[in-house]
C-alpha cells in the first residue's frame, strides 16, 4: 500500500467516523528542503522545571540561553567564556578573582557587568531564593565587584573544585533583579548572554531556541533549535524514524534498531552516571563489613552490562568510572563467587534453612527498593538480588516512590543512581562523607569511615594536583575495603542523529541528562555538511 | 415551520422570571459548594503522601541538603497546617490574586489564562461532535430496532462505554500516528513549527477531539435510541403516520422531537464526565490544556494550582446542570424552574 493511498484510506475512514469533512485534514507538506541544515529538531526525555539560572537552571553550563563565567570542553576542561581568562586563586585557595570579557550584551542590547555577576550568586545564595541546588555553592562566603571588569569570590573554606561550580549561568539584573525571583516571568522568558534566544516553551511539549545573531562567540549555523519533549522511549523512536526529529535520546535496545539506516549514525556518549545499591550501616545485615565484601564480589557486574545495558555500559567499583583520570587503578573488583561465600563462612554466616546464611540467629536477608516505573533500576535490582541469593543472601526486591523509600532509606538498601562529571569531589564527598549521613538523600547508606572523611576534606581542599589524586586514591581503596554501597555500572548514553552536520561530539555526561547533555551541549558549533 | 409556529403560539415568550429565579438560587448555592470542595481539596492533598518540597526540587532534591530543603519548606509555606494554608489562599483568592502555581513557577492566573483557551477548543469540538453524531447514530438505530443495524450500534456502544478514554487514546495514537502516520501524535503543531497556526492546530485537534467524542458517544446514542424510539409508539407518532406523513417527516418531525427532551438533561450531566475524559486526552495527547495543568499539580501538590482548577471544574459543572435544567424547563413547561 502506497504511502498516498493509506493517506486517502485514513482520511477517508477518519471522515466517515467523525461525518465531518475530510477537508480539515489536509497535510502540510513539511518538504525538508535541500539547502544547507540551518535547522534541527531533537527528542529529549526530560524538561526543565524552569529556565531561570536563578533557580537552578543550567548550574552545569550548556545552558544555550546563557553563559557562565567558564565553560567545559569537550573534555571536560574549564575555558573562559564571560570571564576573559580563567580565574586568578591566591590566598590559599580562598580567593577565586574573574577578570570580565569586554563588549558583551545581553539579547536586549544591555551591556554586561560585574553588577551581573555578582547579583546572580548574591541571588542564589539568598534563602528566600528558592533554588534546590545551592548547596553546591556552600563554600561562598561572599561575592564582590571589585571593579566594573573585576569579581571576586571570597570562600569560607579552600575549596579545590570552586572554579566547576562557576560555569553556572550568569542573569541579567536589569532584568530578573526586578522582578519576583522565584514567580517572576524570567523565568519562563528569560534574557541572557547566549548563543540562543528562546523563541518560544511550550511545557511538556518543546522548547524552541533561534540563533542569537550577535553571539559573542559569533553568530549559530544552526539558526532554528527546537527540542522536542517527549518521555516515552518508543514515541522518540518512532517520531526520529518518520523524520519528525532529526536527533534523539534512546536506549540501547532502539537505538540499536537504527544501526542500518545510513542517513543516521549513532553516538554513545561516555558518564559518570552510576547505578548502586546502597547499604545501610543501621542494619544488621548490610552493615556488616563481610557482608558487604562477599556482596561485592559476589555481583556478576559484567554480566549486567551485557545483559541489562546490552554493552553500552562499564563495570563501576565507586563513583569515578574506570576510563576517567581519577580512577585508582587495581581497585577492580572482579566476579569471584567462591570467594564471596568464603568470607561469610569466615566472618560466621553459617548456611541455614532454605539456603539463606545466619549468623547469631540473624538471617542473611535484607529488602531493596527501586524507584517505580524505572525499567533500568528494576534490572539491576534483580540481577543484583539473583547473584546474591547464588551466595546465600536474601534480597527482597521491592518498588516505591520516593515518598515511600525515603522513611525507610536508613534500615533498607535502595538502587539509587547519581553522577557529575566534572570534579571527583562532586560526587564522593556527597555519598562518602559521613557529616553528611541520612542529610536529603546525600550519603543514604548512612557510610561512615574516618579514613574516608579525611580523605575526602584533603581532596576537596587541597588546589595541588597530586595531593588531591592522592586523597582519591585513598576514598577508592577504603571504599573496596568495605563497600557500604555495591557500585553496579556506569551507564553509556546512546544518541542517534541525523548524518547532517560535521564532526559531532558528547562530553562526559552526568546522571542527569536533560537538555545540557547529548551532542547538542554544542550546538552552536554545530556545522552543516553542505 | 408547521411546528414552529404552533410552539410559538403556545408560548408567547420566554419565561425571564422564573429563570432567573432560578439562576439566582443556583448562584447562592455554589458558593457553600465552592467553600466545601477547596477545602477537600486542601486536605486530599495533605493527605497524600506527595511532599510538595520534593515536588517543587525534582531532581535537584536529590543532591540537596536538608537544610536547603526544609528552607525551600518555609519559603513554599509547605510547612503550615493545610486548614491555615486553605484560609489563606482563600482570603487572597477572594481579592483576586489567586497565588503562583508552584509546579510550573507561573502565576496562576497566567497558567489559566494561557491553557483555558485550548481546553475549551477540544471540549467544544469533541462535545459538539459527540452530540451531533450520537444523535445521528441514534435515530438510525431507533429506526428498526432489533434489526442488524441497531444491533451493531449498540453493541459498538456498550463496547466504547466500557473502554476508558485514555486507553482509547493510546490506541488511537498507536494506529493513526504511529502504523498508519496520517495523524501527529500529540502537540498543538508540529515540532518543527512555533507558530500555531489555524491548520496546524485543526491538523492536530483531529485525534484528541475526535477520541473524546468517541469515549462520551454512547450516552448520547444510547438515548436518543431510547427516547426516540419509544416516541415512535407513541399514539401522535401512530396518528402522523396513520395520517399518510412521509416517514422522514415523522421521524424527524414528530418522534426526534420529543425523544431528544431526555438528552437535553444528559447534555448538562455530560459535563463532569467531559472534563475527566478531557483530563486524560490532555495528558496522553500532550494537549496544553488546563486538564493538563491538573494532573501536573495534583501530582507536584502545586496547592495554588489544584485548588483554583477545581473551582473552574466545580464551576463548569455546576453551570452545566443548571444549562440542562434551563434547557428542560423550556422545551418542557410542564417541568417548570422550581429546582
Amino acid at each position: 500500500m502506497t504511502a498516498r493511498t493509506r493517506r486517502t484510506l485514513t482520511a477517508a475512514t477518519t471522515a466517515g467516523v467523525l461525518a465531518v469533512g475530510a477537508a480539515a485534514c489536509s497535510t502540510p507538506d513539511d518538504g525538508k528542503n535541500d539547502g544547507p541544515a540551518d535547522a534541527a529538531v531533537v527528542g529529549i526525555a526530560y524538561e526543565p522545571d524552569s529556565l531561570s539560572p536563578l533557580l537552578g537552571y543550567g548550574k552545569d553550563g550548556n545552558s544555550k540561553i546563557f553563559d557562565g563565567l567558564l565553560t567545559h570542553d569537550e573534555r571536560m576542561r574549564l575555558r573562559p567564556a564571560l570571564a576573559a581568562k580563567l580565574p586568578e586563586i591566591s590566598d590559599g585557595g580562598l580567593t577565586y578573582t574573574y577578570t570580565l570579557r569586554a563588549g558583551v550584551r545581553f539579547s536586549d542590547g544591555e551591556p554586561f557587568t560585574a553588577d551581573d555577576v555578582v547579583f546572580t550568586y548574591r541571588t542564589i545564595l539568598d534563602k528566600k531564593t528558592n533554588n534546590a541546588s545551592k548547596t553546591e555553592l556552600d563554600a561562598v562566603k561572599n561575592v564582590d565587584k571589585k571593579d566594573d571588569k573585576t569579581v571576586v569570590f571570597h570562600l569560607k573554606y579552600p575549596y579545590a573544585p570552586f572554579a566547576e561550580r562557576t560555569v553556572l549561568p550568569i542573569a541579567p539584573q536589569h532584568i530578573a533583579g526586578r522582578q519576583d525571583v522565584n514567580t517572576g516571568s524570567f523565568t519562563t522568558k528569560p534574557i541572557g548572554t547566549g548563543p540562543y534566544l528562546l523563541s518560544r516553551w511550550s511545557k511538556g511539549e518543546k522548547l524552541v531556541f533561534k540563533a542569537n545573531p550577535t553571539y559573542w562567540g559569533g553568530a549559530p549555523k544552526v539558526k532554528k533549535f527546537t527540542m522536542a519533549i517527549i518521555k516515552d522511549d518508543d514515541v522518540r523512536a518512532t517520531r526520529l524514524r518518520s523524520g519528525d526529529l532529526d536527533g534523539a535520546i534512546l536506549p540501547p535496545n532502539l537505538a540499536a534498531t537504527f544501526k542500518s539506516d545510513e542517513d543516521l549514525r549513532s553516538l554513545r556518549a561516555k558518564t559518570y552516571d552510576y547505578r548502586t545499591v546502597t547499604l545501610p550501616s543501621g542494619n544488621p545485615v548490610t552493615g556488616d563489613r563481610a557482608m558487604r565484601r562477599a556482596l561485592d564480589v559476589a555481583v556478576d557486574r559484567k554480566a549486567m552490562v551485557d545483559g541489562i545495558l546490552d554493552g553500552a555500559g562499564k563495570e563501576a567499583y565507586g563513583p569515578v568510572p574506570t576510563d576517567s583520570e581519577w580512577f585508582t587503578k587495581g581497585t577492580e573488583r572482579h566476579h569471584d563467587l567462591g570467594a564471596a561465600k568464603r568470607t561469610l563462612d569466615e566472618a560466621g554466616w553459617k548456611p541455614g534453612k532454605g539456603g539463606i546464611r545466619t549468623k547469631d540467629g540473624k538471617r542473611a536477608s535484607f529488602t531493596l527498593w527501586y524507584l517505580t516505573g524505572d525499567k533500568l533500576r528494576q534490572d539491576h535490582a534483580l540481577a543484583y538480588a539473583s547473584d546474591a541469593k547464588k551466595a546465600g543472601v536474601e534480597i527482597k526486591v521491592q518498588s516505591g516512590t520516593w515518598e515511600v523509600i525515603e522513611p525507610r532509606m536508613q534500615h533498607d538498601a535502595v538502587l539509587a543512581g547519581g553522577g557529575s562529571p566534572a570534579d571527583p569531589d562532586f560526587d564522593q564527598y556527597t555519598l562518602l562523607n559521613s557529616a553528611l549521613a541520612g542529610d536529603g538523600f546525600n550519603n543514604m547508606a548512612h557510610y561512615d569511615n574516618p579514613a574516608v572523611d579525611k580523605a575526602l576534606t584533603e581532596g576537596r581542599r587541597s588546589g595541588d594536583k597530586a595531593k588531591r589524586k592522592a586523597a582519591y586514591d585513598t576514598v577508592q581503596r577504603e571504599l573496596a575495603k568495605d563497600p557500604g554501597y555495591t557500585f553496579l555500572t556506569h551507564i553509556d548514553h546512546l544518541y542517534v542523529l541525523s548524518d547532517q552536520w560535521k564532526s559531532l561530539t558528547t562530553q562526559v555526561e552526568p546522571h542527569d541528562h536533560g537538555l545540557a547533555s547529548g551532542p547538542w551541549w554544542n550546538v552552536e558549533k554545530w556545522q552543516p555538511k553542505r | 415551520m408547521a411546528a414552529e409556529t404552533v410552539t410559538g403560539a403556545r408560548r408567547p415568550g420566554l419565561p425571564w422570571l422564573p429563570m432567573a429565579r432560578l439562576v439566582g438560587r443556583r448562584v447562592l448555592f455554589a458558593v457553600p459548594v465552592l467553600f466545601c470542595v477547596t477545602f477537600g481539596v486542601f486536605a486530599i492533598a495533605a493527605a497524600s503522601p506527595f511532599d510538595p518540597v520534593k515536588a517543587y526540587a525534582g531532581t535537584a532534591g536529590l543532591t540537596a541538603s536538608q537544610e536547603n530543603l526544609d528552607q525551600l519548606r518555609a519559603n513554599l509555606g509547605a510547612d503550615d497546617p493545610f486548614a491555615v494554608r486553605w484560609w489563606n489562599w482563600l482570603t487572597s483568592a477572594l481579592t483576586g490574586d489567586l497565588g503562583d502555581s508552584t509546579s510550573l513557577r507561573q502565576p496562576v492566573a497566567q497558567v489559566i489564562a494561557e491553557r483555558v483557551g485550548w481546553s475549551a477548543l477540544l471540549c467544544a469540538v469533541a462535545f459538539a461532535l459527540a452530540v451531533l453524531v450520537g444523535i445521528v447514530l441514534g435515530v438510525l438505530a431507533a429506526r428498526r430496532r432489533g434489526g442488524l443495524l441497531d444491533r451493531a450500534i449498540t453493541f459498538v456502544c456498550y463496547t466504547l462505554e466500557a473502554a476508558p478514554p485514555f486507553w482509547l487514546g493510546l490506541l488511537a495514537v498507536w494506529l493513526f500516528a504511529l502504523k498508519l502516520d496520517a495523524l501527529p501524535a500529540g502537540g498543538l503543531t508540529d515540532t518543527s513549527s512555533e507558530v500555531a497556526t489555524v491548520g496546524q492546530v485543526t491538523h492536530h485537534l483531529i485525534l484528541p477531539a475526535a477520541v473524546l467524542a468517541v469515549s462520551q458517544l454512547p450516552w448520547f446514542v444510547l438515548y436518543v435510541r431510547q427516547g426516540v424510539g419509544d416516541a415512535l409508539e407513541e399514539d401522535p407518532v401512530r396518528g402522523a403516520r396513520a395520517r399518510g406523513l412521509s416517514e422522514r417527516t415523522v421521524l424527524l418531525g414528530h418522534a426526534l422531537r420529543s425523544g431528544l427532551l431526555p438528552v437535553l438533561t444528559l447534555i448538562g450531566s455530560r459535563v463532569p464526565e467531559l472534563i475527566t475524559g478531557a483530563l486524560l486526552i490532555e495528558t496522553v495527547f500532550s494537549w496544553p490544556g488546563i486538564a493538563a495543568a491538573t494532573v501536573e499539580a495534583a501530582t507536584s501538590v502545586d496547592f495554588p494550582l489544584l485548588a483554583a482548577l477545581t473551582v473552574f471544574a466545580t464551576l463548569a459543572v455546576l453551570a452545566g446542570n443548571l444549562l440542562s435544567d434551563l434547557l428542560y424547563g423550556l422545551a418542557d413547561p410542564r417541568v417548570g424552574f422550581d429546582g
